[in-house]
């Protein structure tokens, strides 16, 4: 059902233009958004492979909260190809989503691959491009507008 | 009923002729929580980007302002520019956020005001350098409260900036001026014992503003990569002794397949380093937390048919990526960390 709102969503949403960076905020709580952030990933076909703190320390830096995460998730067989036909795509792999507090709210954003498409020209490539780009989009705008 | 009949008759007539303005407001809703409420607040209080449904923002914003706005964005300072929206977006926006006053905007005079700017530019630097900065440059950071107090509920708007310039008119420069911005730090200039001449000059001053850009950086390699002159353990041992020699800790060493492949199944010779210094890495979230998503630093060793290489990221590309220009001086000092770590290693 909710893939199906996503969907119509979509549809009728005008299309989101190439940008650098996507960003949405989610009015869940940082532990809910991450939850359903998690679930997400999962329900598009992907596995998460790591959650990385960014925060460590940050309270003692003056923060009021120290709720920041980075979701690497990506898919085996993709990433084994991938990885030993173009090596210099590993620093940008697996795949990733930020996620951190904002008062009660979440606040999530990815980065696109459109700094990566006048090195990387390969039609192949520009696939996976085209591909990962729809797919984290797809995947925060599940997360922007789940309550 | 029958009495009933040309109310009812009235009623679906006015429902038919709002039906465009409440497809505007739709669409406006949708695209405003799309793309502006993750900096702006789902009502418009502000966060990342400034409050926009301040009454006297609303009140003093025109319309061609908030279009040229969303089209131009703010180079540099993290607004995008929405240059791929039809013009139907962003009149659909802009209807959005004239719901939350129930108040059409001003319309202004594209002509130019005659003032001063000799007299302009010394009552900026008394009067409003204090927010705006010396050559109106804007409050420092971005804005992003990533939940830390600040000391101003809005960070002083970059006035120099050529996206503001570029949508802003005189007219609705001295508009600003005489009104104020309740909610902000921003007082009417009558407060501070000015005169509507005065407003004259600081507009004709505020239009002699030009930033320093900085030069356009042309297309840089996305990644920092040294092909190793020794072997894999010895070069990840390289690795982990030029991290540690630049006072980072060493947070996490780790296959690159790991939590995909199943345990014992991952490529061994593909192995990722992550490493922190604390105080570096709340720098970078200061001038800008999104950064994180890049954090904590990371460096690869793979080994491949051509040997071993070891690569980072090229983090010269993220400020253009943030649209934030204050992080190119960090950028380019994690680029030559980054460089200098690996090279060390690899040779």
């Amino acid at each position: 059902m909710r893939a199906a709102i996503i969907a119509i969503l979509a549809l009728f949403s005008p299309l989101v233009y190439a940008k650098d960076l996507y960003m949405v905020r989610s009015t869940l709580s940082f532990p809910e958004a991450m939850s359903v952030l998690q679930e997400t990933i999962v329900q598009h076909g992907y596995r998460v492979s790591r959650v990385q703190r960014v925060d460590i320390g940050l309270t003692a830096f003056g923060y009021q909260t120290d709720k920041y995460r980075v979701v690497f998730f990506g898919k085996l067989a993709e990433l084994r190809e991938l990885s030993a036909r173009h090596s210099s795509l590993v620093p940008y792999l697996p795949l990733k989503i930020a996620i951190f507090a904002e008062g009660a709210e979440t606040i999530l954003l990815a980065s696109s691959f459109e700094h990566l498409r006048s090195t990387y020209g390969d039609p192949e490539l520009q696939r996976y491009f085209d591909r990962w780009e729809a797919d984290v989009q797809t995947i925060l705008e599940y997360v922007r507008v789940a309550d | 009923m029958k009495a009933d009949q040309p109310a009812l008759g009235f009623l679906f007539l006015v429902l038919l002729l709002s039906r465009p303005v409440l497809a505007a407001l739709s669409d406006g809703a949708v695209l405003y929580q799309r793309h502006c409420a993750v900096c702006h607040g789902a009502e418009g209080n502000g966060g990342v980007g400034i409050p926009l449904n301040l009454p006297d923002f609303l009140a003093v914003a025109s319309d061609d302002y908030l279009r040229a706005t969303l089209r131009e964005g703010r180079p540099g300072r993290v607004m995008p520019a929405f240059s791929a929206f039809d013009q139907g977006a962003v009149d659909a926006i802009i209807a959005y956020m004239r719901s939350w006053s129930g108040q059409p905007g001003p319309h202004y005079s594209a002509d130019p005001l005659a003032g001063r700017p000799e007299r302009g530019a010394k009552l900026f630097a008394t009067h409003c350098a204090a927010c705006h900065g010396d050559k109106g440059q804007g409050g420092a950071g971005t804005g992003v409260t990533f939940s830390r107090p600040r000391q101003a509920p809005v960070m002083a708007p970059a006035l120099d900036n050529p996206g503001f310039q570029r949508s802003v008119s005189d007219a609705m420069l001295k508009a600003t001026l005489l009104r104020g911005r309740e909610g902000t730090p921003m007082p009417a200039i009558n407060a501070l014992g000015l005169a509507e001449a005065d407003a004259d000059d600081l507009v004709a001053y505020l239009r002699k503003l030009a930033p320093d850009l900085p030069a356009k950086t042309p297309d840089l390699d996305p990644i920092i990569q040294f092909e190793s002159a020794y072997e894999f353990e010895q070069t990840l041992e390289n690795l982990k002794q030029a991290v540690i020699g630049r006072n980072f800790r060493i947070i996490r060493e780790q296959y690159f397949e790991e939590g995909l492949a199943a345990g014992g199944e991952e490529n061994r010779r593909q192995v990722m380093l992550y490493f922190c210094n604390f105080a570096f890495l709340n720098e970078a979230l200061a001038l800008d937390p999104r950064v994180g998503l890049f954090l904590p630093c990371r460096v690869t060793v793979v080994e491949t048919d051509q040997g071993v290489q070891v690569m980072s990221i090229n983090p010269q590309n993220l400020s253009r990526l943030f649209n934030n220009n204050e992080l190119d001086e960090a950028c380019q000092q994690m680029h030559d960390l980054y460089a200098e770590i690996i090279e060390e290693a690899t040779l």
